[in-house]
This record gives structure tokens, C-alpha cells and sequence, in this order.
């Protein structure tokens, strides 16, 4: 039967994650919708253009738009009927509302899947990643967050899906949405960047995090991340983290400046394809899943490495 | 008013794992175990809110084997009022315990569950947000900072791209993240007083609730490891390093 896979944007753009999520979805069935809520317009054409999705679903409110859990999990519960798998990808945005699905329709959640294995079967991380649970449901619809970073995208573009309208039941909510504070940045998104430059705590201060890393960044169209203990200490914004309790990143190269490589952290890019660490202390965990180590002070490492990228 | 933290007994932050040979879980024996740190933010941030007067009451509860006594003693020592101990040697899943949450929330009439936002060990986060759906309440999850005003939570919430901050009525259920506070902890004398505190202990079964497991385990595994690198001694051999592999 078919799968729905919730669509992730920003009310501008698809976010590639949307296409990994299809990737893995693909593996459940040939039947695909995907359901953009919020704000639909731009991106509902996009999500119909993505190769190998059946139908768009759209749906706008409000409170949709402010991604109210109550109102997200209120809509797609309403869409359940028509599928028995639901994919969502595991972002902040849908840890939030997955398990509150699962629990309205009674069945288990199976959260950050990165692998299908069968249409009842799913590996997912435990503890920090350290070790792979395999699961079988015995529930007859499944409700999965799909870790975006284990799926390759599929093609967003040679797709001609139809796209509908679905009526949104209004809803009683007992949430209102107050503020929104977003952090403004002119570089590629953490979760989806090709290269991800990190600092940690060793740097000591907000401004020589921007002073080291943003040159460095520039030069190789990275994104910047950082460790929980450099976000902890206010060197940089908390959606910066990349950790078990941040976010997971697989980029091709991984630059770790100054980060020790706590348990914690490795969870969150030991999945990158090239680790590179700095670190002038040489017994440093992060040597031991580093591809490439430079023993050596970052002071003198980062604008080296600068000047030689030209 | 009064707030209901749900406590659970993991593996240590600090303890590496070691999966079993014979791949049906993680080895727990003879391994030191502790209070999830996430739970410890949301004890922390009850007692907190008792300080400044909006809580009169904490109940901390835990579910689990026998020896979650201890992670209840330690909420107590915190600052919790009483404690409540579920006992069970099964091993539940988040639906499981959000149905057994859902009948204390019964019994104890709370305005407030305030619980982590994951456990480390399964790493789901999802027994808040089915506490809230099971209970009909709104929830707030992740939350950075907690403000009571009269009837409602001001929640701010970390998510992708920043924070947002949320207004839900009360009851409802809010999830604890990272930076919400940086637990105390616990003094001697307020861990002999601990000890003197009230601590109920029922078996799973006298909530009558269906906790029959859902998912089945086929194994546990570890991950694969990554090949040892190597170590290169300038940036430019760095540089080159990356090129030949690549990436740059």
C-alpha cells in the first residue's frame, strides 16, 4: 500500500531532506504522496517535480504554517486512512509531531530509521549510535522518523506529480504561537552541506569562533557547526550543535577544530565520509575516527590551511 | 499547582556501550547507571518553579525494575516531594509508558508533566509527545526556557533555524532540552532528608494498562567502524591529503 512522506521547507524551498525521505520510502512501496503543509505555493511545485512521487498534497492554515503539533498530527492523522506507512523526517520539526501521530492512531513510533530492511522491518541508532537496533512492528501502519543522512536524494527534478488541495478540519488548540527567532545565515544549511567546518570549546570565545572559522568556511562554501560544549559555553547559536542531541550531519568533508570528540559529538558526524580533525592534543578521541589528523594548535593550523586553499 | 516529572534509570552518560556478542542487546550487568540527564533538567526545573512559588507539589516517578528506587531517591534529594516507583522487570517502549503516564496523570491530577526530551539509551523522544496526544493536552516540547503566567506556559522551544516560543494552556506536557537549566546537585543532608521522604512502590499490573511490546528486537549490532586514518603534520600535507581523496 501507499506511503506518506511529509514534506520539510521553509515555505520557500523543498529541503533536500524531503528527497532522502522519498529515497527511503521508495524501499516501502511505489506509491508515494508527499503532504507539504504550511506555506504551500512555491513549494508545492517542487515537491510535485521530485522524481517518483505519485501525488502533492497540500494543505494551509494558520496555524500549519506555525507548525502546531496539535494541528499538524490533527491533519495527517485525518490522512491516515489512506496509507499504512508514514514517513517523516527526523528534524526538530518532525520529533515534534511523529510520536504524537503514532500515539493518536495507537501504534509504536520506530524514530530515526537508516536502513529499510523490509516494509515491517527498520534499523535505527541507540544510545548515541553506538549500537544498531533492528525492529520488527507488528503494528499494521507504521509511523517512522527517517534519519535524512542515510538516504541519498532522489532527482528533484523529471517528477510530474498532480497536486490536490486536502481540507484541514479546524481544530480546538490549546497552543498559541508567540515568536519566532531565527538565526540569519548566508551559508549553506548544516544538514544539508557538502562540507561542515566545526569548532569546539578550545576556541574560547564567540568572536575567535567567527574569527577561525568563518574564513575557513568561506574558502570551502562550508557550513559551521560546533560542538554542545562550544554551543554551552555561548560561542555559538544552539542550532549550530551537531550532536546526539543536536543534529546529524553526514557531509562529505568534516573539519573538527578544536573538538575533543566526546560520545555525544560522534553521534552526530561519525557518518561524514572524510573526517579531518585539528586538535594539538594528540590523545584526543577524535583521532580515533579521524581520516586525516593535524597535531597541531589550531592558531596556526586554521590560517595555514587557509592560506594554502588560496 | 502541582507538576509530575516522569525519571528514568539509563546507563551512565559517561559509560561506553558494549553491544552483546550474541547481538539481543546492550551488556547492562555490573554497569553504573543513572538518572537520564535529560530528566535531571526537567527535576531541576520543577524544584525551581517550587522555589519561586508557582509549585506546591513534585511528584517524581519512575518505571522499572526495583533498583529505580534509587534514581527516585536521588529526584528527592533534588528537591522532589514524593516519589512514586512502578515496578516492572519488562522492558517498555515509549507507547507503553505514555499509557502508564497517562493513568498516574489519573490519579494525581498534575498541571504540569515536565519530563526529558529523549532518553538516552533508546534515543526516541516520542514518550512526551504521546503522553500529551494520549491526554489530549498541548505540548511544548524541547524547551529552553519555562514561564507560568496564570493559566498558561510560555515555552521557548529549540527547532531548526532558531527558537519559538509557544503559548500553551494548562495542563499540558513540556519536554526538556540541553540548555533549559544546569541541574544541581544533590547535598549530603538533603540526601539523608531524601530518605525520609515518601516513596509509594505499585506493580505495573494495578494500572491495568495494555503494555504488551509492539516492536520486536531481531538484533542489535555494532556500528561499523571506521578504518583508522592518518596523522599528517602541515596544512599543506592536509590539503593534499584531501585532494587525493577527493573531496576538495
Amino acid at each position: 500500500m501507499a506511503v506518506l512522506v511529509i514534506a520539510d521547507h521553509d515555505g520557500a524551498h523543498l529541503r533536500d531532506t524531503t528527497l532522502k525521505v522519498i529515497t527511503a520510502a521508495q524501499k516501502l512501496s511505489g506509491d508515494i504522496d508527499v503532504l507539504v503543509y504550511g506555506e504551500v505555493a512555491a513549494v508545492a511545485a517542487q515537491a510535485a517535480a521530485a522524481a517518483g512521487v505519485r501525488k502533492v498534497l497540500t494543505a494551509e492554515s494558520a496555524e500549519l504554517k506555525a507548525d502546531i503539533a496539535e494541528a499538524v498530527s490533527a491533519l495527517i492523522v485525518s490522512l491516515a486512512a489512506g496509507y499504512d506507512t508514514i514517513a517523516i523526517p527526523a528534524t526538530a520539526s518532525g520529533k515534534n509531531v511523529a510520536p504524537r501521530i503514532a500515539a493518536e492512531l495507537d501504534v509504536s513510533i520506530i524514530s530515526d530509521v537508516i536502513e529499510v530492511v523490509a516494509g515491517d522491518t527498520f534499523v535505527h541508532p541507540i544510545y548515541a549510535g553506538n549500537a544498531l537496533e533492528t525492529v520488527k512492528t507488528a503494528d499494521a501502519k507504521k509511523v517512522l522518523t527517517v534519519r535524512p543522512t542515510a538516504f541519498a536524494p532522489v532527482a528533484a527534478t523529471g517528477g510530474s506529480a498532480a497536486v490536490e488541495p486536502v481540507a484541514v478540519a479546524a481544530v480546538t488548540l490549546k497552543t498559541r504561537f508567540v515568536s519566532d527567532e531565527k538565526v540569519v545565515s548566508d551559508r549553506p544549511e548544516l544538514g544539508a552541506a557538502k562540507v561542515v567546518v566545526s569548532g569546539g570549546r578550545a576556541l574560547g570565545s564567540a568572536d575567535e569562533f567567527k574569527a577561525v572559522l568563518e574564513p575557513l568556511a568561506d574558502k570551502l562554501g562550508a557550513a559551521v557547526g560546533a560542538s554542545r560544549a562550544a554551543v554551552d559555553a555561548g560561542y555559538a547559536p544552539n542550532d549550530y550543535q551537531v550532536g546526539q542531541t543536536g543534529k546529524v550531519v553526514a557531509p562529505e568533508l568534516y573539519i573538527a577544530v578544536g573538538i575533543s570528540g566526546a560520545i555525544q559529538h560522534l553521534a552526530g558526524m561519525k557518518d561524514s565520509k572524510v573526517i579531518v580533525a585539528i586538535n594539538k592534543d594528540p590523545e584526543a578521541p577524535i583521532f580515533q575516527v579521524a581520516d586525516f589528523g593535524l597535531v597541531e594548535d589550531y592558531k596556526t593550523a586554521v590560517p595555514a590551511l587557509v592560506k594554502a586553499l588560496g | 499547582m502541582k507538576v509530575l516529572v516522569p525519571v528514568k534509570r539509563v546507563l551512565d552518560y559517561n559509560v561506553k556501550v558494549r553491544v552483546k556478542s550474541d547481538q539481543t542487546g546492550v551488556d547492562l550487568a555490573n554497569v553504573k547507571m543513572a538518572m537520564n540527564p535529560f530528566d535531571e533538567i526537567a527535576v531541576e526545573e520543577a524544584v525551581r518553579l517550587k522555589e519561586k512559588g508557582t509549585v506546591t507539589e513534585i511528584v517524581a516517578v519512575s518505571i522499572g525494575v526495583a533498583q529505580c528506587e534509587a534514581i527516585l531517591r536521588t529526584a528527592l534529594a533534588m528537591g522532589a516531594d514524593r516519589g512514586l516507583l512502578i515496578e516492572t522487570d519488562q522492558d517498555l517502549e515509549p507507547l507503553a509508558v505514555a499509557k502508564v503516564l497517562k493513568a498516574v496523570v489519573a490519579q494525581e491530577s498534575p498541571d504540569i508533566v515536565l519530563m526529558g526530551k529523549q532518553a538516552i539509551d533508546g534515543d526516541n523522544n516520542a514518550t512526551g509527545q504521546m503522553l500529551s496526544a494520549l491526554l489530549d493536552w498541548p505540548q511544548a516540547t524541547f524547551a529552553s526556557k519555562v514561564e507560568i503566567a496564570g493559566s498558561e506556559a510560555l515555552v521557548t522551544r529549540e527547532v531548526d533555524g532558531g527558537l519559538q516560543t509557544l503559548g500553551v494552556q494548562l495542563p499540558a506536557v513540556i519536554t526538556t532540552d540541553l540548555r533549559l537549566n544546569e541541574p544541581r546537585y544533590a547535598s549530603l543532608p538533603n540526601i539523608m532528608k531524601a530518605k525520609k521522604k515518601p516513596l509509594d512502590t505499585k506493580a505495573l499490573a494495578d494500572y491495568g494498562v495494555d503494555a504488551a511490546a509492539r516492536l520486536t528486537v531481531v538484533k542489535v549490532t555494532e556500528p561499523a567502524k571506521r578504518s583508522a586514518g592518518i596523522k599528517v603534520d602541515s596544512a599543506d600535507a592536509l590539503i593534499a591529503n584531501l585532494k587525493t581523496a577527493g573531496v576538495l
